[in-house]
């Protein structure tokens, strides 16, 4: 099953056939998670990042909370959180616009696990934080803002 | 293979079990050049991060560039009890890995 | 740089800058007025909390501080320094051997004036004092190893509360010293410690919120994220001469062991809280 969605994956088919492919589900039969997406966090444009994660980049707002600084104390350290409440909830892939390549993580969730992650990741400059979740099949989004500045301090 | 620099914390809290890790890494963007050299300090970081709960995988994190170094992770999922086994195992770009095993208590 | 510039110059002159008395100062007097400053700037700060720099007086900052501190970075260095503190010299001895307690606890008794040597003493110069002692190489002052080693013997000294001693003349002298440098102005900018951490506590130098001087040498050795790794007191002292534009002096030099044993002793009655996690 595995190698025939590599493979599906490489020819670049967009929209539908994408979005029924089960990517990033984490069955509990130990089967292989999905691979690495290498090319996607090199990609340096969101959309397009999103395009080739999700098939699209029109991703409506869900309920999806992203607990993140207003202002980053610093920018290589800033702790994020993203919880929902949306159940069957399979991934949840955290964005920065602003980053030179906006794909910071993608997390895949066991049916068991709640739809939460929590981490800390680098960010260039002020730049929205997005989070996608993915839960039976469908797509979330949010975003927050937050804003990295220069110290006083030596920076 | 890298030794030791994992950390887990597996506690029950309001029948979830709630997992944070921090595990010790570079985690180098590649975009840094070194100070004396002048030269680009190549990319190391951690790719996957693959967490367990008694031999089933409950998340699996794919990572790039931009995750802080020293990277810290936190999730948590239901259906586990006290005493229960949770493994943690990073691989990185450069094919070292690390792994650790926890209680849950 | 123009605009710093033009916005510290009108700091400086707005600046009433503690005077620096120099016939006889009383430290005991000293201590009470300087914390009582601070108690009065930060009213609603418990005493114990300015161990928390400037995180006891900024909300959203100190959030984000929380949020490190549930898997502080610093851990692992505990482990490692631990490792690094238990481990023998070639010559069969060990740190423990060097220290009161076995080196568990005591870095509230650090820096203290030794009046046989007429020196100040901290801890990291005492560790590597203790390496020479027993043949081994003395280590780095700023980070690595001695950060390390500080960590564990600071985690141990967790809770434990400062009550610095100055126990006779030559030790007075020493915390003047201490205290000159303090208010002296120093580098391009001309700045002393005192003008951000003293007058200017709480107020913004750009994005930054200087940090009040009462409760500074509480939790170091510090990780901090701008370094990515831990540091130590001497090595932030360092570095905030250099953003002074001030040609810095030696770890562990006298000067800035006599400035250290002067800010211990004004953070007298703190708990000590280190290792710590800072930006």
């Amino acid at each position: 099953m595995n190698l025939a969605r590599r493979d599906i994956l490489k020819l670049g088919l967009t929209g539908a056939a994408l979005a029924t492919l089960p990517i990033g589900v984490l069955v509990p039969d130990r089967s292989a998670h999905a691979a690495y997406p290498e090319a996607v966090f090199k990609e340096k444009d969101l959309d397009k990042a999103l395009q080739d994660l999700f098939g699209t980049s029109d991703i409506p707002a869900g309920d999806i909370k992203i607990k993140a600084p207003d202002i980053a104390e610093n920018g290589a350290v800033v702790p994020v959180s993203v919880s929902t409440s949306i159940g069957g909830v399979e991934s949840i892939t955290l964005l920065v616009k602003e980053n030179p390549s906006p794909l910071v993580a993608h997390f895949e969730l066991n049916p068991r696990a709640d739809g939460y992650i929590a981490t800390r990741i680098k960010m260039g400059k002020t730049s929205p934080v997005i989070a996608v979740v993915k839960a039976d099949g469908k797509l979330y989004s949010a975003s927050k803002t937050v804003k990295v500045t220069i110290g006083g301090c030596g920076g | 293979m890298a030794k030791n620099t994992i950390k887990v914390r597996a506690k029950i809290k309001g029948g979830k079990c709630v997992v944070k890790t921090l595990i010790k890494h570079p985690m180098e963007t590649g975009l840094r050049k070194d100070k004396k050299t002048g030269k680009k300090i190549p990319a190391h970081f951690i790719k996957e991060v693959v967490c367990e709960h008694n031999g089933e995988k409950v998340c699996v994190a794919n990572w790039g560039v931009a995750i802080s170094k020293n990277p810290y992770l936190s999730f948590r999922f239901s259906g586990a009890n006290k005493g229960d086994t949770i493994k943690i195992a990073w691989t990185d770009n450069k094919g070292d890995s690390d792994s650790i095993e926890a209680t849950v208590s | 740089m123009k605009k710093l510039t033009k916005k510290l110059g009108i700091l400086l002159l707005a600046l009433p800058l503690a005077q620096v008395a120099v016939a006889d100062v009383s430290p005991e007097e000293e201590l009470v007025k300087f914390q009582n400053y601070y108690k009065q700037k930060f009213p609603d700060v418990p005493f114990q909390d300015f161990a928390n720099g400037v995180y006891s007086i900024d909300p959203a900052s100190r959030e984000q501080w929380e949020a490190l501190e549930e898997f502080p970075p610093y851990e692992i260095d505990i482990e490692e320094g631990k490792r690094l503190f238990e481990t023998p010299f070639a010559n069969g001895k060990s740190y423990a051997d060097c220290f009161e307690n076995g080196g568990i606890g005591i870095a509230q008794n650090y820096p203290y004036f030794d009046t046989e040597k007429k020196e100040v003493i901290t801890l990291a110069l005492a560790i590597n004092r203790c390496r020479i002692e027993n043949g081994e190489k003395p280590l780095k002052y700023k980070k690595g190893k001695i950060a390390k080693i500080l960590a564990y013997m600071a985690y141990t000294s967790r809770g434990n509360t400062l009550d610095i001693k100055i126990p006779n003349k030559d030790a007075l002298e020493a915390w003047k010293k201490g205290r000159q440098f303090y208010f002296s102005r120093r580098g391009q900018l001309n700045l002393a410690c005192a003008h951000c951490h003293l007058d200017n506590a709480g107020r913004r130098i750009r994005a930054d919120i200087l940090s009040p001087a009462l409760g500074h040498p509480t939790h170091f050795p510090v990780y901090r994220s701008k370094w990515g790794e831990l540091g130590t007191l001497h090595r932030r002292f360092a570095g905030c001469n250099k953003q002074v534009r001030a040609k810095p002096f030696k770890a562990q030099s006298e000067e800035y062991r006599n400035l250290e044993y002067f800010l211990t002793y004004m953070s007298n009655g703190l708990k000590l809280n280190g290792p710590g996690v800072r930006k």
